[in-house]
C-alpha cells in the first residue's frame, strides 16, 4: 500500500486552476453536448472513452452510469479528467470549434462525474475468476495501474513493484499541483488497488533489488511500466549551486514535502517544453515575484501547449526567447544565470550576453531514459531510449510487454492509461496461449 | 405606414397582444402594469362564483435543461371577491381607455349569467370572454370545459349571453375534442361575435419517482391539470387553423396556445387569429416580452409590406389542406454544405436508424457524410437535427411528373412517380 503523505506540502498552496462543477454548471453544459456521432471526441482520445454517452447520462442524473461509462474505458478517468491536455484532445476536436461555438468542457464534465463516483465511493469492477496466473508490473505508474487492473479483470493475479514508497508515478509526483495534488492521486491509486489481488511492493527496483530472472520465476508475464529517469543537465558551470534544481525533482518535492525557499523574488525557468510550462506556472504559484523562461527557440518552435503558456502569460509568466544559459553565478547559492543570445539558427551572438537574477531555477530540458536497467534483456529491443514493442505493448522478449512513459518517450497519463490497458488485453491473450 | 391596432370581433386593442385570462390578468394593479409595458389588451381572470385554491397549483416540463417547455396548472378561476374585481376592471378601464379589458366569465345558471354579464359592462369591459374551456376542477362542478365538449349547452348559454350583452361575446374554447369545429360551429350558431382557442390540454405534467405522486404534488396526491406553454403551439395552431379554413365558419379568431415571441404571433396571425393571447411565457418571463413582441411583429409586417393585421390574418389557411389534396409528384431530396458542415454525425445517425439509411460516411476520409440521393425520400429528418442552420437544404427535383395528388391517382388515374425508399 502506498506510504502516507505529510499534510503541509509545498503544493497544497495551490487552487485548482479550472475549478470543479457545480450540480448546475455541470447540468448547463451537459445538455449543451449534441451527441455526435462516431464523434471526435471520441476518436481523439487516447482511451476511447464514450464522450456523448458519459455527458447524456450527466444530463439525465444517471451519475453512475456515467461514471461507468468513464472507468469502463480508462480506470484512470477521474486524474485524466484533471490532467488531461483536452485543449488538444478532446475538447480541442469538439464539433462546437467549427461553428464558432465554445466547445464542451469535456475535462470538467469528466471531473464532475467521476468526483461524484469517488465520493459515493462506487465500484464498478469485479476481480475475475482467478487464472492462476501472476504478472508482474515493473513501475507503479498509471501504465502499470491501468494495466493491472484490466489484468484483474480477467482474473490475474498482480505484482507492482515500484521503487518509490508511494504509487501513481508522475500522476502522484510530477503533476502540477493546480491541476491535481498529490493525495488525490493516491486516493485513485487506493480505489484502482480497490479490486484486489495487487500486490504492491515499494521500494524495490527491478534490476537492483530484484532480477529481471527472479521476475520471470515468479510471474508468468512482465509488464514494463518505468517512467523516464532524472532530469537532463546542462553542464554548465555553477550547476551545483543551491537553488538549482532539475524541474522534475524540484516538482516531487514541492509535491510530496515542504520545501525551504530563502526568497521569492525571482525564478528562472530553462526549457520550452510543457515540464518547463508547468514549473514556470508553478513558480508563480509558489509566490515568485517574477518568473521567467529562458528558452533557445521561440513562441512557435516551443513544444509546450500553447494554451498552457497563454495561461502562464496571464499569470504573469515572462519570456527570453532564444537565450540560452552559458552558466551560473551566486556565493553559497545561486544568484544570478548568465545566459547567451540566439540567432535565427540557433548560434550564438557574440556579444550579447546577459544575466538574469535568480533565486530559484528549475532546468527543464528532459529527462533521460530509465532503461539502463533493461540492457542485456535478449530480445527486448530499445530505440532512442524507448522500449520497441509491437502496437498492443508486446516487445522482443517472449511474455515481456510495456506501455506508458518508457515506451513512448514521455507522454500524457492518458497514453500510459491506454497503453497500459492494452498491453493488459494483450498479456491476457498471450497467458491464455492465443498469442 | 404600419399599423399595429386590432378589431377582434369588435374589440379594438392598439396592438394584437393581448394577455391571456389566467393569473398575468389576475388584479387591476397587474394588468395596468402590462398595459405600461405595451400589452394591448387583457382578459381577465375568469369571474364566476370565487372558489379557493390548492397549494401547490402549477407543474413544467423541462426538456434537456430548458425550463418550462411545457407547463400545466390546477389553479381555477379568480378567489377575489367580485365587487373587488369589478372595482379594479372600471379603475384600469378608466386610465386606459384604448386599451381592451374583456372579461372572462364562468357560471351556472341563467340568472347568474345575466347578472355577471350586466355588472361586466357596468365596469366597463370592451368585451366578454365565455370560460368553456377549463379542463380542471371546474369541469367536475358542471362548467368549464363539461361546457365546451357539449356543443349544444355551448350553443345555448352562448346564446343567452349574447342576450344579455351589450359589447362582443367571444367564446372560448376547449382543445380536449376529437374535433373542434362543430364546437366553434356551436358558439357560432349561438351568435358568438368571435371564439378564443385553445384553452388547456388536459395533462398530467409528470410524476415524482421517488414519492410515486404525480406532479404537480398537493401533499399525497395530485390531479390533472391544463397544459399550455411554448410545446402546445402545434396543437393551437392546428384548431385555430382548422376552424379558419372551414367553409361555414365565419366569425373572428383570437389564438391562444404556447406563444412565446412574435414569430408565433406570426403564424396564428397567418392561420387565422385576429388577436394572439398569452399567458405562459409572460408567467416565466414577465410582462417585459411584449417589447420584443410589437418590434418584431413590425419589422416582420415592413419586410412583408404589411400595413394592418387585417392583411395578413389567414395568409397561410389557403395553404392548409388535406393530404389527399397534396401534390404526390412533388420531390426534393436533402443536400449537405460542405462548408458549413461541422462533422457531427447526427444526419447519419438518424437517417441510419430513424429514417432511409441514405447517409453514408464519406469515402474521401473527411467527416461530411455523403446523401444517396437516389434513395433519400426527402423526409427532412436530417434537416432537423442538424445543429447548423441552412448546412442541410431540401432541394427540389424535377423528375418530368406533372403535379398530381392522391386524390386525382384515385378517381382521375393520374400517374404517380415511382416510389422511393420502399424496398
Amino acid at each position: 500500500m502506498a506510504a502516507k503523505l505529510p499534510a503541509e506540502r509545498s503544493e497544497t498552496v495551490f487552487s485548482d486552476f479550472k475549478g470543479e462543477y457545480t450540480r448546475e454548471q455541470a447540468l448547463a453544459e451537459a445538455n449543451r453536448c449534441l451527441f455526435c456521432h462516431d464523434a471526435p471526441c471520441i476518436q481523439v482520445c487516447p482511451t476511447e472513452i464514450n464522450i456523448p454517452q458519459f455527458i447524456r447520462k450527466i444530463a439525465t442524473d444517471n451519475l453512475k452510469g456515467s461514471a461507468r461509462t468513464i472507468f469502463d474505458s480508462n480506470i484512470l478517468g477521474m486524474s485524466c479528467a484533471r490532467v488531461c491536455p483536452v485543449e488538444v484532445l478532446c475538447v480541442g476536436d469538439c464539433v462546437y470549434n467549427e461553428m464558432g461555438v465554445p466547445p464542451i468542457q469535456i475535462g470538467k464534465l469528466q471531473r464532475y462525474a467521476t468526483d461524484h463516483a469517488f465520493d459515493k465511493g462506487w465500484r464498478f469492477f469485479e476481480a475475475g475468476p482467478d487464472s492462476g496466473k501472476s504478472v508482474a508490473l515493473v513501475g507503479g505508474g498509471p501504465a502499470s495501474l491501468a494495466a493491472a487492473h484490466e489484468l484483474r479483470r480477467h482474473g490475474h493475479a498482480c505484482t507492482i513493484y515500484e521503487m518509490r514508497d508511494v504509487l501513481g508515478g508522475l500522476n502522484t509526483t510530477g503533476v502540477a499541483p493546480y491541476k491535481m495534488k498529490a493525495d488525490r492521486s493516491v486516493e485513485e491509486v487506493e480505489w484502482i488497488l480497490g479490486i484486489g489481488g495487487i500486490e504492491v511492493k515499494t521500494g524495490v527496483q527491478v534490476g537492483k533489488d530484484i532480477s529481471f530472472l527472479e521476475l520471470e520465476k515468479k510471474h508468468q508475464a512482465v509488464f514494463l511500466g518505468v517512467g523516464l529517469g532524472p532530469d537532463t543537465r546542462l553542464k554548465l558551470p555553477g550547476e551545483d549551486l543551491p537553488g538549482i534544481y532539475g524541474a522534475v525533482d524540484f516538482i516531487e518535492k514541492m509535491k510530496l514535502e515542504r520545501i525551504a525557499l530563502s526568497s521569492k523574488k525571482r525564478c528562472v525557468v530553462i526549457g520550452g517544453g510543457n515540464t518547463a510550462l508547468d514549473a514556470v506556472r508553478e513558480g508563480i504559484g509558489l509566490g515568485f515575484e517574477h518568473t521567467t523562461m529562458l528558452y533557445r527557440g521561440t513562441e512557435a518552435h516551443m513544444s509546450g501547449y500553447l494554451h498552457e503558456w497563454r495561461a502562464a502569460q496571464h499569470e504573469g509568466a515572462r519570456a527570453e526567447w532564444r537565450a540560452l544559459p552559458i552558466g551560473f553565478e551566486g556565493s553559497g547559492k545561486v544568484e544570478r544565470v548568465k545566459a547567451i543570445r540566439l540567432d535565427e539558427n540557433k548560434k550564438p551572438i557574440a556579444g550579447t550576453e546577459f544575466t538574469l537574477d535568480a533565486d530559484l531555477v528549475l532546468v527543464a530540458i528532459g529527462q533521460s531514459k530509465l532503461v539502463e536497467l533493461l540492457h542485456g534483456l535478449e530480445g527486448l529491443k530499445l530505440e532512442s531510449g524507448k522500449i520497441v514493442t509491437e502496437a498492443n505493448g508486446r516487445t522482443g522478449r517472449k511474455g515481456y510487454f510495456a506501455g506508458g512513459d518508457g515506451r513512448n518517450g514521455g507522454k500524457e497519463v492518458v497514453n500510459a492509461a491506454a497503453e497500459g490497458k492494452a498491453a493488459a488485453l494483450a498479456i491476457h491473450a498471450y497467458l491464455q496461449g492465443g498469442a | 405606414m404600419i399599423d399595429l391596432s386590432t378589431h377582434c370581433a369588435g374589440i379594438r386593442s392598439p396592438n394584437p397582444f393581448w394577455l391571456a385570462s389566467a393569473p398575468p390578468a389576475n388584479s387591476g394593479a397587474q394588468v395596468q402594469r402590462a398595459f405600461d409595458a405595451g400589452w394591448g389588451g387583457a382578459v381577465w381572470k375568469t369571474l364566476g362564483q370565487p372558489i379557493q385554491n390548492v397549494s401547490s397549483r402549477f407543474g413544467a416540463l423541462h426538456v434537456g435543461g430548458r425550463r418550462g417547455v411545457g407547463f400545466n396548472n390546477i389553479e381555477l378561476i379568480t378567489d377575489r371577491p367580485l365587487e373587488v374585481n369589478f372595482k379594479e376592471i372600471y379603475e384600469t378601464k378608466r386610465k386606459y381607455p384604448k386599451h381592451a379589458v374583456i372579461v372572462s366569465l364562468m357560471v351556472e345558471t341563467r340568472e347568474e349569467w345575466k347578472e355577471i354579464i350586466k355588472r361586466s359592462i357596468d365596469a366597463g369591459a370592451d368585451g366578454l370572454e365565455l370560460n368553456f374551456g377549463c379542463p380542471h376542477g371546474m369541469c367536475e362542478r358542471g362548467m368549464g370545459s363539461a361546457v365546451g365538449q357539449e356543443p349544444r349547452v355551448n350553443q345555448e348559454i352562448t346564446s343567452w349571453a349574447v342576450e344579455y350583452s351589450t359589447v362582443p361575446v367571444l367564446v372560448k374554447l376547449t382543445p380536449n375534442v376529437s374535433d373542434i369545429v362543430p364546437h366553434g360551429l356551436a358558439a357560432q350558431r349561438g351568435g358568438a361575435h368571435g371564439v378564443s382557442l385553445i384553452n388547456t390540454i388536459k395533462s398530467i405534467i409528470g410524476v415524482d419517482i421517488d414519492r410515486f405522486i404525480p406532479e404537480p404534488r398537493v401533499g399525497l396526491q395530485s390531479s390533472n391539470g391544463g397544459y399550455c406553454g411554448a410545446a402546445v403551439k402545434p396543437i393551437a395552431l392546428h384548431m385555430a387553423a382548422s376552424l379558419a379554413r372551414h367553409p361555414e365558419f365565419k366569425i373572428p379568431i383570437s389564438g391562444i396556445g404556447g406563444i412565446c415571441n412574435w414569430r408565433d404571433a406570426v403564424e396564428f396571425i397567418l392561420l387565422g387569429s385576429t388577436s394572439v393571447q398569452v399567458c405562459t411565457e409572460v408567467m416565466l418571463k414577465g410582462y417585459r416580452i411584449v417589447e420584443d413582441m410589437i418590434e418584431g411583429l413590425t419589422e416582420y409586417m415592413r419586410s412583408h409590406n404589411f400595413e394592418t393585421i387585417d392583411q395578413m390574418v389567414g395568409k397561410a389557411v389557403p395553404a392548409y389542406s388535406d393530404w389527399g389534396d397534396l401534390d404526390m409528384n412533388y420531390e426534393t431530396v436533402a443536400k449537405i454544405n460542405a462548408e458549413s458542415c461541422i462533422g457531427c454525425n447526427l444526419c447519419m445517425v438518424a437517417c441510419d436508424d430513424g429514417a432511409h439509411q441514405c447517409i453514408h460516411p464519406n469515402p474521401n476520409g473527411t467527416r461530411v457524410p455523403v446523401i444517396d440521393e437516389s434513395e433519400c425520400v426527402g423526409c427532412n429528418l436530417c434537416q432537423i437535427v442538424c445543429p447548423v442552420e441552412s448546412c442541410i437544404t431540401m432541394e427540389r427535383v424535377d423528375n418530368g411528373y406533372a403535379p398530381t395528388t392522391w386524390n386525382q391517382f384515385v378517381n382521375e388515374g393520374k400517374t404517380l412517380r415511382p416510389k422511393k425508399g420502399a424496398h
